[in-house]
C-alpha cells in the first residue's frame, strides 16, 4: 500500500512515552512513507529517536497553546494536520491521551476512527483487529474513510528501532489555533508519590470478595511486604469499600505484569484475568478447586487463604533465618 | 444546575466471552445486563452534583428497548429523570450513535434548558470505541476531557482530576461541559428502597433515534487465542506453605 502513514507523538512536556515507540514500530509495517506529527516546541528533540525508528519526515508544530497537553488544541493540530498533509493512515497511541485526541481529531474531520487495534490489514479495503471488552474479546472491522484513524493497543506491540535508520527531515507544519482551545488545556499538576505501582510491582498479592472485610486483608499486606510487592484486587472489593480503586485488577482497573501473581479468593471473570493475564506466574488461592482462577493458573493452592496466606509469609521468614 | 449522563446497556459475561454463531454479537443466553462500571460511576457523580447544587440529572441510553432496565437502575440510585432513544437494529456505530444523542440533546434542551454538565464512561464496556461522548462534546461546541478521576464545580467551571504518568493533572473546563468519567472516581451506591420505587413509578421518555451509518464496520466478533494451561496444585490448606515458597525461590523472587 503506497501513501503515508502519520504517527502522532505522544509525549509529556518533552518525555516520550513508550508507546509512541510500538506505535512507529506497527507503522514501518503498514508500508508507504512513515513521517510523524510532533506537537509543542518540547517535542523538537525527540527528532533524533523518531529517526532510529524509522521516521523519515518530523512535522513539527510550534504554537504558545502548545506547551502543555490539552485534548481539544491536540486534536485541532491533528485535524489541520490531515487537512494539509492528505497522509492514508493516522496512527497514534491506544492510551489515554492517544485515543482522546484522535477521536478528537475524527470528530473535527467527521472522519470514523478505530481504537485499540492489535493488527491492520490495509488492502482494497482497509482491515483490523481491534480489541473489545479490554481484551477478552477481539472485533475483525473495516474502516471506510478516505483517512483511516486508528490507535494501536498499548502492549500488543514489541518497541523495536527500525535496522536501516536513516535521518530525519524536519518541517514546520503551520496551524491556525482559536484561542478558546485554551479551555482544556492542563491547568496544573499534584506529582505522584514515589514508590513501587501496581502497574510495575515486581509481585502482586491480589485479594478478592474471599478475603472477606477490609481488615481480612492484612495477612496479604504482610505477604506484599515480606516480598517488596503491593497488594491488588478485585472490583468485588472496591465495590465493597475494603480497598481503594487504585489497587483494583482488571479492565476498568490496572493492567498488571509481575513475576508473580497471588490470586487469594478471586474467581477469575473475564475482566479481572484480563488485567492480570500478562503475569509471569499466577498462584491462586482459593477453597473452590474448580474456580477459574485455579484452572487458568500455572500454580494454585486448594484452602481458605486465611490461613494458607499466613503460612507463607511464615514460611518465607523462616527460610530467611 | 441540570446534569445528563449517557450510559449504555452491555452482557454482563462471567469466566469468559461467548460470541453468537453469526459473529455478531456476544452471547447474552443467561446473562444479566449492566452498564460500564465507568458509567455506574458517571451516574454517581450525576446523583452526587445534583445532592450538592441541586436541580435534576437526567439519564439516557440508546440501545434495544431492554436499555430501559439500565435507565430505571440510574433512576434506583438517585437520577431524576431517564430518556430511551430504542434502536431495532443491533449494535449502532460511534458515529451514529453521536449523531443521534447529540440530536436528542438538542432536543432536551429546547423543552428544559441546557444541561450545565454531560457525563459520558471514559469508554463503554463493549465496544470501547473511546469517542461518543468526545463527538458529542465538539458537535455541541463544548469543551471535553475524558478519565475524570475527580469532579466539583465550583463559579461556572468543572475541576477536573485525572491520572498521568507524571502525576494527576487538573483542568478548569468553563460551564456549560462535557466529562468522560473513569471508576474510582468515587463509589457507586446501591439502590435504596425508596429509589427502586422510583424507579418502577418514573416515567421513561422516549426519543426516536437517528444518525447516518458511519465509517466504521464491525466484519466479525472473535475470541482471542486461549492461554492453555497446566494447573500445577502446590497442595491444600496451609501446609502447602513449603511448596509455595519453593516455586518463589525457583522463580527466583525470593
Ligand atoms: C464491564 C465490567 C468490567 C469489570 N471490570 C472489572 C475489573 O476491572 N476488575 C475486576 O476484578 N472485576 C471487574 N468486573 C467484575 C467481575 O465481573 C467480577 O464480578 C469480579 O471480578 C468478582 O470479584 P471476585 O473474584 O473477588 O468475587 P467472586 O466472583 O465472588 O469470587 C470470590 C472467590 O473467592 C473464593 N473464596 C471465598 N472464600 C474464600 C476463602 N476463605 N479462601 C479462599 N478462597 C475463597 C470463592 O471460591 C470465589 O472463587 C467487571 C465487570 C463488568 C461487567
Ligand atoms: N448506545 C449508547 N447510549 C448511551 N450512551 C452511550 C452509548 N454508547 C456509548 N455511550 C456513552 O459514550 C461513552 C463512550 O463510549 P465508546 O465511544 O463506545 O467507548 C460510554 O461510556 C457511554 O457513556
Amino acid at each position: 500500500m503506497s501513501g503515508t502513514t502519520l504517527v502522532v507523538v505522544e509525549h509529556d512536556r518533552g518525555t516520550i512515552a513508550p508507546a509512541t515507540l510500538e506505535a512507529l514500530t506497527a507503522a514501518r509495517s503498514l508500508g508507504g512513507s512513515l513521517e510523524a506529527l510532533s506537537i509543542g516546541t518540547a517535542a523538537d528533540g525527540l527528532t533524533t529517536e523518531l529517526a532510529d525508528y524509522g521516521v523519515s519526515v518530523v512535522h513539527q508544530v510550534h504554537d504558545d497553546q502548545l506547551a502543555d497537553y490539552g485534548p481539544e488544541a491536540w486534536g485541532e493540530v491533528v485535524a489541520q494536520a490531515v487537512r494539509s498533509l492528505s497522509p492514508a493512515i493516522v496512527l497514534a497511541t491506544g492510551t489515554d491521551r492517544g485515543n482522546e485526541v484522535l477521536a478528537q481529531a475524527a470528530a473535527r474531520l467527521d472522519l470514523p476512527f478505530s481504537a485499540n487495534c492489535t493488527e491492520f490489514r490495509p488492502g482494497d479495503r482497509f482491515e483490523m483487529t481491534r480489541v473489545r471488552w479490554g481484551g477478552s474479546l477481539l472485533e475483525d472491522a473495516s474502516l471506510t474513510a478516505d483517512v483511516k484513524l486508528v490507535t494501536l493497543a498499548h502492549h500488543t506491540v514489541e518497541a523495536v528501532p527500525s535496522d536501516s535508520p536513516g535521518a530525519a527531515a524536519t518541517t514546520a507544519l503551520t496551524v491556525t489555533l482559536d484561542p478558546s482551545l485554551a479551555r482544556s488545556m492542563v491547568k496544573g499538576r499534584v506529582e505522584r508519590e514515589a514508590g513501587v505501582t501496581l502497574s510495575t510491582a515486581p509481585v502482586v498479592v491480589g485479594g478478592g470478595r474471599g478475603v472477606g472485610s477490609a481488615d481480612g486483608f492484612a495477612p496479604l499486606d504482610a505477604l506484599a511486604d515480606a516480598l517488596g510487592g503491593v497488594v491488588g484486587c478485585s472490583r468485588a472489593v472496591t465495590n465493597n469499600g475494603w480497598r481503594s480503586h487504585t489497587s483494583q485488577v482488571g479492565q476498568t482497573g490496572t493492567r498488571i505484569a509481575p513475576d508473580v501473581y497471588f490470586a487469594c479468593g478471586i474467581s477469575g471473570a473475564i475482566q479481572h484475568w484480563v488485567g492480570a493475564m500478562a503475569s509471569k506466574n499466577i498462584i491462586a488461592i482459593n477453597t473452590d478447586r474448580d474456580a477459574n482462577m485455579v484452572t487458568k493458573a500455572g500454580y494454585a493452592v486448594i484452602g481458605d487463604l486465611h490461613q494458607v496466606v499466613p503460612a507463607i509469609t511464615e514460611e518465607i521468614r523462616r527460610r530467611r533465618g | 444546575m441540570k446534569i445528563l449522563v449517557c450510559v449504555k446497556r452491555v452482557p454482563a459475561p462471567g469466566s469468559k466471552i461467548n460470541v453468537t454463531a453469526d459473529g455478531q454479537s456476544v452471547d447474552a443466553t443467561n446473562l444479566g445486563f449492566t452498564m460500564s462500571p465507568h458509567e455506574e460511576c458517571a451516574v454517581e457523580a450525576a446523583a452526587q452534583l445534583v445532592e450538592q447544587h441541586g436541580g435534576d440529572a437526567t439519564v439516557l441510553t440508546l440501545g434495544a428497548p431492554e436499555a430501559e432496565e439500565q435507565v430505571r437502575y440510574g433512576v434506583s440510585v438517585g437520577i431524576q429523570r431517564a430518556v430511551l432513544m430504542p434502536t431495532a437494529d443491533g449494535e449502532w456505530d460511534p458515529q451514529r450513535t453521536a449523531q443521534a444523542i447529540t440530536a436528542a440533546i438538542g432536543e432536551l434542551e429546547a423543552a428544559d434548558g441546557p444541561f450545565d454538565v454531560i457525563l459520558f464512561g471514559n469508554e463503554s464496556a463493549d465496544s470501547g470505541g473511546f469517542q461518543v461522548g468526545v463527538r458529542v462534546a465538539h458537535a455541541l461546541g463544548r469543551p471535553m476531557v475524558n478519565g475524570a478521576k475527580g469532579l466539583t464545580l465550583s463559579d461556572g467551571i468543572a475541576h477536573v482530576e485525572r491520572e498521568a504518568d507524571a502525576g494527576r493533572e487538573t483542568y478548569e473546563l468553563p460551564l456549560p461541559a462535557v466529562v468522560g468519567v473513569k471508576e474510582g472516581i468515587n463509589l457507586p451506591r446501591y439502590p435504596t428502597m425508596k429509589g427502586r420505587l422510583a424507579s418502577k413509578k418514573v416515567e421513561v421518555s422516549s426519543i426516536a433515534p437517528h444518525g447516518d451509518v458511519g465509517g466504521l464496520g464491525k466484519i466479525t466478533l472473535r475470541q482471542p487465542p486461549e492461554r492453555k494451561s497446566e494447573t500445577i496444585i502446590l497442595g491444600t490448606g496451609p501446609d502447602a506453605a513449603a511448596a509455595v515458597v519453593d516455586v518463589l525461590e525457583e522463580i527466583g523472587v525470593l
